[in-house]
């Protein structure tokens, strides 16, 4: 799915990188735990998340993740979106809740979550 | 390469939001080098709970990575309280971390266990008072 689709499915607004919203994610991780995001490895994944703070935006580095969500309107700080600028991680924020936010992207065809390992 | 490459570097302790930079730092300099993406992705990976840990339990310490021609090895040493039962913070699940680390997104219990399933092989060598040592490696080709 493309990182645009997604966005209007989630009638998302984007806060940085939206030079990269042509790229498709083939796996999604709806999740605030972020050492249960690093244990598994999938390719070209977003990350869905009511977490804000620092270590969302390394781990998604780390996991080479192509774009986060924020849900809940939820509000990453200037000091996020520098982080995520570096890497060229698009990161946007939707009004809807994790659950409602997950199941609208299964529904429309991104289901793809097999971990590697 | 024929000879060994090392990065070292400071993790600061006093600080959660900055916890995690050597990490990003290592991953920089890994990319550079023109190592797979795979590799790079679980040396960067490993690193980056130890560092986590580090900062949670032992207010930081030192940070080395080696890449040589056959493997990555990643050296953590810190002077920390030492792991009163290695084979329980092996489990998955199991934390001693304080809850408001928690509320930040760490301290499941999911550290080690992932430091382990992205490696080749880990070494703890941890003495209760005096710090902890953690040995990584993650082979190449």
């Amino acid at each position: 799915m493309k990182i645009k689709t997604m966005q209007e499915l989630l009638d998302a607004k984007i806060l940085c990188c939206e030079e990269n919203v042509e790229k498709h994610v083939y796996s999604a991780c709806g999740c605030d735990l972020m050492s249960d995001v690093l244990a598994y490895v999938k390719d070209q994944a977003v990350l869905l998340t009511g977490l804000v703070n620092t270590q969302v935006i390394r781990t998604a580095v780390m996991m080479d993740m192509l774009c986060i969500v924020f849900v809940r309107s939820k509000a990453p700080t200037e000091e996020m979106l520098k982080l995520a600028r570096d890497t060229g991680i698009v990161i946007m924020t939707t009004e809807k809740r994790l659950y409602e936010a997950c199941g609208l992207l299964y529904s429309n065809g991104l289901v793809g979550n097999k971990a590697k390992s | 390469m024929s000879e060994e490459l090392v990065f070292r570097y400071d993790v600061n302790g006093d600080d959660f939001t900055s916890a995690g930079q050597a990490s990003v730092q290592v991953k920089r300099n890994l990319r550079q080098l023109g190592l797979d993406s795979d590799t790079i992705r679980r040396v960067s990976i490993a690193m980056y709970e130890g560092e986590i840990n580090m900062v949670i339990h032992a207010g930081g310490g030192v940070a080395e990575v080696r890449v040589s021609e056959d493997c990555i090895t990643i050296v953590l040493t810190d002077k920390g309280p030492g792991i009163k039962d290695i084979e329980k913070a092996m489990q998955e699940g199991y934390s001693t971390a304080p809850d408001e680390i928690r509320s930040l997104g760490f301290g499941a219990g999911m550290g080690l266990p992932n430091m382990k399933r992205h490696t080749d092989s880990i070494e703890i060598d941890s003495v209760l008072g005096v710090g902890t040592t953690i040995t990584m490696k993650v082979n190449l080709g």
